[in-house]
């Protein structure tokens, strides 16, 4: 089996969030960017099916800002090809939409027979890419997996709903698969074996053209404030004694 | 606006309270338009759909996720909608945006309202954890995937079927269904617990979740979390709270080191006190929270279990 696992950079919302002059977008190159949670989790989830079923692991992804690092990491937790995608325009970051329209050639010609990604990210406003893809490929796909097994010319997958309740799914090759959690924590690779991958391998590159995008942004902004909490003050010490307060008022 | 698709969850035979939502969001934004509920699922969960004009249905068993992608995008070829509309919820996310990209339409999600614009709607989406609200231009022929709690599943369920029901042939699907599994019987069971000490990623560490099991012990209550502290294996997946995990409502729930993501809200937001603690006060926990505290958990956690131990003397 060929994986290919699909990642992207987004915004780290825990750093300051900043906005372009014409409050349309954020500026891209006054926010921090790190890869998608959720990517991490597919990556995983590949390096895992490699383990048990031997697949051969490519990972992949578009240069919306310095990939690099995200790419040479997922080589030196495992994967066995690392393929930057660059263009004119990347850098600005691209739907969920064009991301799929490059993705379509490119996976094709990376010959893999499933492809794993993050069930969703922080700035998917035009919809998953999962979907996206599995639609552009015509390939069997499901979202929401949180467990997937080699099995012969399928993929068994463990999709979630809500309350814990899960649907196995027999999935044929060739599948889209929308991670949301691998069975096993992403693994962590050390700097120093990262550096030593620097060294001794380099990420394939390929040059790409997004297609157009679909969606119209008006405005971007924090939202209202619709009241909120009553904010506690104090040092610590004050502030812990006056929750306490509040939970000896609600009975607790 | 002529028509509004408004597409029904349907898992394990039953409808999700979102295909409701849907119906009331539908009424509330376009008035005007024939409002088509369409689903795949067995008759009997047309029951409560009566709000919709018409229905179009595929009977189908289990679930496939190419099906229910297919069906909507069945349905939206054969009725050319003005406006789709699919929950923000796992049967959503396997419909919405595969029956957009097969039949041409636009694709909008995590909307939570939708507003006029010149003639035509806006649409607001949450999106960066819940740290902005964009509004997007919603042009003609377009799915939103719409948030939980957007639209009301009680002005939504109108007893009854829709007056009319046309059939929808079941559609080819790559998929096979092999079952559903249900969740093992717990040691704790987060849903029955009056007290809910929740930690998030601020937690930092596994080694940090003993602070929390103290803190829950000091107030009679159990531990919870949400999802980043489940997939890192800190907690079982029977703790997690939010869209994944579970829907809970106790008197007290301690959000410590949880930004608030709408995933997570969408599962603590009816609890009866919210206590919020986070370093960061933009944190959109806030906003539902009923007392705010900005502060490191590691540092206010040991803080808060040696006051109530003081008040306990």
């Amino acid at each position: 089996m060929r994986i290919a696992v699909v990642m992207k950079l987004v915004p780290d919302v825990v750093e300051e969030l900043v906005l372009s002059e014409d409050g349309k977008r954020l500026e891209r190159g006054d926010i921090a960017l790190k890869a998608n949670e959720f990517d991490e989790q597919a990556l995983e989830q590949a390096l895992l099916l490699k383990e048990s079923s031997g697949a051969e692991l490519t990972v992949i992804a578009a240069e919306t800002g310095d990939v690099d690092e995200m790419l040479y990491t997922a080589l030196a937790k495992g994967a066995d090809r690392a393929l930057k995608l660059v263009g004119d325009g990347l850098q600005d970051g691209i739907w969920n939409a064009q991301y799929a329209g490059i993705l379509v050639d490119v996976i094709a010609d990376v010959g893999a027979d499933a492809v794993l990604t993050g069930v969703q990210a922080n700035d998917d406003l035009d919809g998953q890419l999962a979907t996206w893809l599995a639609a552009g490929l015509g390939w069997s796909f499901a979202t929401v997996v949180s467990g997937v097994e080699a099995a012969g010319e399928s993929l068994i997958a463990k999709k979630e709903f809500a309350g814990g309740l899960t649907a196995n799914l027999r999935l044929p090759l060739p599948a889209v698969l929308g991670i949301q959690a691998s069975p096993e924590p992403p693994r962590y690779a050390p700097i120093s074996r990262v550096r030593q991958i620097m060294k001794t391998q380099s990420l394939e590159e390929r040059e790409v053209t997004a297609p157009a995008g679909s969606i119209t942004v008006l405005s971007l902004r924090p939202p209202e404030k619709t009241g909120g909490a009553e904010m506690i003050e104090g040092d610590v010490q004050a502030k812990a004694a006056r929750i306490a307060e509040v939970l000896a008022q609600q009975g607790i | 606006m002529k028509k509004v698709l408004a597409f029904i969850d349907v898992v394990d035979g039953q409808p999700g309270e979102i295909g409701y939502e849907l119906l009331d969001f539908a009424r509330q934004a376009a008035p005007e338009a024939e409002l088509v509920a369409v689903g795949a699922g067995p008759q009997a969960a047309l029951e409560g759909l009566a709000g919709a004009d018409r229905a179009l249905w595929t009977v189908a068993d289990g679930y496939r996720p190419d099906l229910v992608g297919e069906v909507l995008t069945a349905a939206i070829v054969a009725e050319q909608p003005d406006l789709v509309l699919v929950g923000s919820t796992a049967v959503g996310m396997d419909a919405g945006t595969y029956a957009a990209a097969k039949s041409g339409y636009a694709s909008i999600a995590y909307v939570r309202s939708l507003e006029p614009l010149d003639g035509s709607l806006a649409a607001q989406s949450v999106i960066l954890g819940g740290k902005m609200v964009a509004r997007v231009a919603v042009p003609d022929r377009t799915v939103l995937q719409v948030l939980a709690g957007a639209g009301s599943a009680e002005r939504g369920r109108v007893p009854g079927r829709p007056a009319q029901v046309g059939t929808l042939a079941e559609p080819a699907a790559k998929a096979s269904f092999e079952g559903f599994g249900r969740p093992e019987a717990q040691d704790v069971d987060i849903t029955r617990h009056d007290v809910l000490v929740s930690v998030g990623r601020g937690i930092g560490d596994a080694s940090n979740i003993e602070l929390a099991e103290e803190l829950a012990e000091a107030l009679g209550g159990v531990v919870s979390s949400s999802r980043p502290v489940v997939d890192a294996g800190w907690l079982p997946k029977a703790r997690q709270v939010g869209k994944s995990g579970n829907k809970v409502k106790p008197k007290v729930y301690l959000a410590l080191g949880i930004s608030g993501a709408p995933e997570h809200l969408e599962g603590m937001r009816d609890a009866a006190c919210i206590i919020a603690v986070n370093t960061d006060p933009a944190a959109p926990i806030f906003e539902v929270a009923h007392y705010g505290v900005v502060d490191d958990v590691l540092d206010f956690i040991p803080a808060l279990t040696e006051s109530l131990r003081v008040r306990q003397g």
